[in-house]
């Protein structure tokens, strides 16, 4: 009856928010994906078409494959309950001991992009020592993190910027050769975008053959084929955009390791025990230690982990603005931050996803990009980016007190607890657990009106 | 039917939780200037009664009333009933330990005009308060730097602030040694003769004996009776027997034991509380476990169950000072939690929210938690192997959920505790510590989880079962330790125990032995 068309209906679309994530938290990156869209439109009816123009989509990801790169570390460290605020610093101080390292020293740019990398490890290696093994908060440690990397940047340095030779900038501004027949689009671009598409379609392959040796529900064939045909839409339009840029443009460098980070991280934080763990030790530690997770270890990692990050972000910022500087980097923690909670990762750790942050990033993105095209001064883009990061953890966290499920989530959150949610759930049990332990209860209970 | 007057009646007092009826009509009377002691089982509802009283749950989410100096009470919150003059003091304390001996006292309550505090006349006041209690420490000491025993009396002088009438104590020498303790129930008798009246809650029932005027019962969410000391007289065994005296249900498996050779041993394990070096909270504790055999862990709420159990499983509790464990006759080192589980031993906490489980996680990934060793290959997860392995315990212990994909934040308590059981079945154990496996689900979820218990000792795994509920311990398990103050102090075959022994034990050093 009603009942089998809601269930197959809730099932097709909970497939389709597993696209972004899965897990409970999808309803939010749902929605967030689908105040992305909508901000898309709006600038690019708002604009003109100056929005999704070649160019400046272009730009757009130039301009912000740093920060993102940055998020996906970030979301990691926050999942595990986490934060760090010296990636700015972090990123500033490789640059310019990657800069310095080619302009004074000579070292070929491979080397130099390599002793980048060692850096952010060491960095990290010294941060998370001190957060997972001395205890120290992370917020303290990356706090003085932030102040020490921004001095060493400019005592080694000298408050000076160091010039970066061109074959390095190829990381941060560069574009893929061009190669074979003119056809009027980037021909590379137009390979990578048939890579993506059959990604796509391997990808949902897949799914559905894991799905049917799961034996569980599956979502009927329909929704399998408007999900693939929606996204090779997306890719489609996306890879002709930026194939039809300027001669010798293509989809850019920076976009292609971002690109390439966010499939291998997100592989990492979905399918393998690392992942897992990290999500457990910030859903509840307690729960995770007795369950013989390796807490320390995981804190050092993700620490780790995001100051190398960090040193990749800063080497790429360097090439695309051809030198590195004492400014640079300066205010990055913010926008990864911000960019983690649009896309709804909690406070409070535990929930959180790569794509969601991507998404998140990518909102604040093309808020900047639209309202400068529209010519909206840096003051006003300001208060607006804030504002929107205080309404989107805010939503949340209302939702969360008041036991609902945000706004944004709410349709998702609806459909996907409608199987057999006539009875059987009790939405949220109250805090006290009645019967038994009571008297253990006693003392949470009592000491909050105090 | 003494002459004095009643200053606190509660009467019918009836508090349900959704699916459980906490206290069913419970009345209670306590007379002006009495020790009257409230005594029951853990969990037969003395603290939410408490509860009540205090406005911790408001009028309205309870049903009966309250009458107190003639009056009727309806409090909103805690401050309305200290307000009144009732003032309750927590087993675990409401001090702040960085703060004063005088800031701590005047707390919520400063002296003072317009916000600005008169820590003049704070100073003053809190010297007289201590010297009521006792105490002539200096009254800028901070918290932390004094002992349990005295945090104990600035807790009451900061009740006699508050001009206190009917003074709640929620079992106050708990954490308190023998001096202490004396101390304190001195000064609960010397209050009595200043005309602040007592309730008091506590598991020792040798400091009831000695102090209480009058006793009241409460088992299962019920009055079972009330005692005039004064008038009658009472001994421990008398409490004890009204406190127990149930029916035995006939809900536990039937069950035949096919008990095999001693594989897993502890000897001598002493473990130190994790802040208070002074305080041993299991001391030379010796136990064994046989193939196949359910093992109860019987003892009151804080008498080092949990403690034993969680120090032995990778030294998650407390400061580890010695002992030794073997297994299958060889000694094995259980210092992190993955040892442990390396070792075949699993934990099953007694609090599955806080400890037990990860609630912004899916069921299927719960259960897979502790070893997903199992189900990935070079680090990567099956999540085939996953939703199978997940399925097929949903089938075999019947969660009720429509899919493994649920959180387990959706389930109720006892399906969440099929699936922490689940959680740790899957780390293929020889012994399973299973701490309160009953704790907080209803009585048809109960029986089933003894039914996988008794399974699982059938399939000659050894089981450690720690529990409060009696009837459980006897109905489950073959043999019986009880433990009281961290000592094992007997070792009982099941079918030779009842719950007056068991509690005997569980009160007193003096081991009874049968």
């Amino acid at each position: 009856m009603s009942t089998t068309t809601q269930r197959k209906r809730s099932g097709g679309i909970r497939e389709l928010g597993k696209m972004f994530g899965g897990g409970q938290s999808s309803g939010r990156q749902v929605g967030i994906l689908g105040a992305l869209v909508v901000i898309i439109v709006i600038f690019q009816i708002a604009t003109g078409g100056l929005t999704l123009d070649p160019t400046n989509l272009i730009n757009l990801v130039n301009q912000n494959a740093y920060v993102l790169i940055l998020a996906i570390g970030m979301v990691m460290v926050i999942i595990a309950g986490h934060i760090d605020l010296s990636v700015g610093s972090v990123a500033a101080f490789t640059g310019i001991v990657v800069a310095t390292s080619m302009n004074s020293w000579n070292l070929p740019w491979p080397l130099a992009i390599l002793l980048g990398l060692v850096i952010g490890a060491l960095i990290g290696a010294w941060q998370g020592w001190w957060v997972a093994y001395v205890g120290v908060p992370a917020f303290i440690v990356t706090l003085a993190g932030m102040l020490i990397f921004r001095g060493g940047n400019q005592f080694i340095g000298n408050s000076a910027t160091v010039p970066v030779p061109d074959a390095f900038t190829v990381i941060g501004g560069g574009f893929l050769p061009d190669f074979g027949p003119d056809f009027g689009y980037s021909n590379p671009t137009l390979l990578l975008g048939l890579l993506v598409a059959v990604i796509v379609v391997i990808q949902e392959i897949r799914l559905r053959r894991a799905q049917t040796r799961m034996q569980s529900e599956k979502a009927p064939l329909w929704v399998s084929v408007v999900k693939v045909l929606i996204l090779l839409g997306i890719v489609v339009y996306a890879t002709l955009l930026f194939a039809g840029g300027r001669v010798g443009t293509s989809f850019p460098v920076s976009g292609i390791i971002l690109g390439v980070l966010v499939l291998a991280y997100s592989f990492v934080t979905r399918n393998t025990t690392y992942g897992r763990h990290i999500y457990a030790v910030g859903g509840n530690w307690h729960a995770a230690e007795l369950s013989g997770v390796k807490i320390k270890r995981i804190n050092f990692f993700v620490m780790m982990n995001m100051s190398i990050l960090a040193s990749l972000a800063g080497m790429i910022a360097v090439a695309r603005s051809v030198a590195s500087g004492p400014g640079d980097g300066v205010g990055w923690e913010l926008d990864a931050i911000a960019a983690v909670f649009i896309g709804g990762a909690a406070v409070s750790g535990g929930i959180g996803t790569i794509v969601g942050s991507i998404v998140g990033g990518l909102v604040i993105a093309v808020l900047n990009n639209g309202l400068q095209l529209l010519g909206v001064g840096v003051d006003r883009v300001q208060i607006i980016k804030g504002l929107v990061l205080l309404l989107a953890v805010g939503i949340d966290v209302y939702s969360k007190r008041q036991g609902r499920p945000s706004i944004l989530g709410l349709m998702n959150r609806r459909r996907t607890a409608s199987p057999g949610d006539q009875n059987a759930t009790p939405i949220e049990r109250p805090v006290v657990e009645p019967t038994n332990n009571a008297e253990s209860t006693s003392r949470s209970q009592s000491t909050t009106p105090n | 039917m003494t002459a004095s007057p009643t200053i606190l009646e509660m009467r019918s007092i009836t508090k349900e939780f959704p699916g459980v009826k906490a206290l069913s009509d419970v009345s209670i009377e306590v007379k002006a200037g009495e020790i009257h002691a409230i005594c029951g089982e853990n969990g037969a509802g003395k603290s939410t009664l408490m509860k009540v009283l205090s406005g911790v749950y408001p009028y309205g989410t309870y049903a009966g009333d309250i009458i107190y100096q003639g009056q009727e009470m309806r409090f909103k919150d805690i401050r309305s009933s200290e307000h009144a003059g009732i003032v309750i003091i927590h087993q675990e304390l409401a001090l702040i330990p960085e703060l004063s001996i005088t800031e701590n006292i005047f707390l919520g309550n400063e002296p003072g005009r317009g916000g600005v505090i008169d820590w003049e006349a704070a100073k003053t006041e809190a010297i007289q308060l201590l010297a009521r209690v006792g105490l002539n420490d200096d009254p800028d000491t901070q918290i932390k730097n004094i002992g349990v025993g005295k945090q104990q009396l600035v807790e009451i002088a900061k009740a006699l602030n508050k001009s206190v009438k009917l003074l709640i104590l929620d079992e106050p020498t708990a954490a308190l040694n023998e001096a202490d303790s004396q101390h304190l129930l001195d000064l609960i008798r010397g209050l009595k003769g200043k005309g602040i009246s007592s309730i008091m809650i506590s598991h020792k029932l040798n400091e009831i004996e000695a102090v209480a005027d009058s006793i009241t019962i409460i088992r299962d969410g019920k009055t079972i009776e009330t005692i005039d000391v004064s008038a009658n007289g009472v001994n421990e065994d008398r409490i004890i027997q009204g406190m127990v005296g149930r029916v035995l249900e006939n809900r536990f498996p039937e069950h035949e034991s096919t008990i095999g050779e001693v594989f897993f041993e502890v000897r001598n394990w002493t473990v130190q509380h994790p802040l208070t070096a002074e305080r041993l909270v299991v001391k030379n504790s010796s136990f064994i476990v046989r193939r196949g055999e359910v093992v109860g862990f019987a003892g009151l709420m804080g008498a080092g169950r949990t403690e034993l159990a969680m120090s032995i499983f990778g030294r998650s509790y407390g400061t580890y000072l010695s002992g030794r464990v073997f297994k299958d006759g060889e000694e094995i080192q259980l210092r992190t939690v993955s040892e442990a589980i390396e070792h075949g031993i699993a934990y099953v906490s007694e609090d599955r929210k806080t400890l037990g489980l990860n609630l912004l996680d899916d069921i299927k990934r719960s259960i897979v938690s502790a070893k997903l060793s199992k189900i990935s290959k070079a680090s990567v997860v099956d999540k085939v192997a996953e939703h199978t392995v997940a399925e097929r315990y949903r089938k075999s212990l019947r969660i009720k959920t429509p899919t493994v994909d649920e959180g387990v934040n959706k389930l109720s308590g006892g399906n969440q505790q099929k699936v922490v059981l689940a959680k740790w079945m899957f780390t293929d154990p020889d012994l399973l510590i299973l701490d309160e496996p009953t704790r907080g689900i209803d009585v048809g979820a109960k029986t089933e989880i003894y039914g996988i218990i008794r399974d699982l000792a059938a399939q000659g795994k050894g089981i450690i079962m720690i529990s409060s509920e009696l009837p459980e311990l006897l109905g489950v398990s073959d043999r019986i330790y009880t433990i009281f103050e961290g000592t094992i102090t007997a070792d009982l075959p099941s079918a030779q125990a009842d719950p007056e022994t068991l509690m005997k034990n569980m009160t007193s050093k003096r081991a009874v032995s049968r």
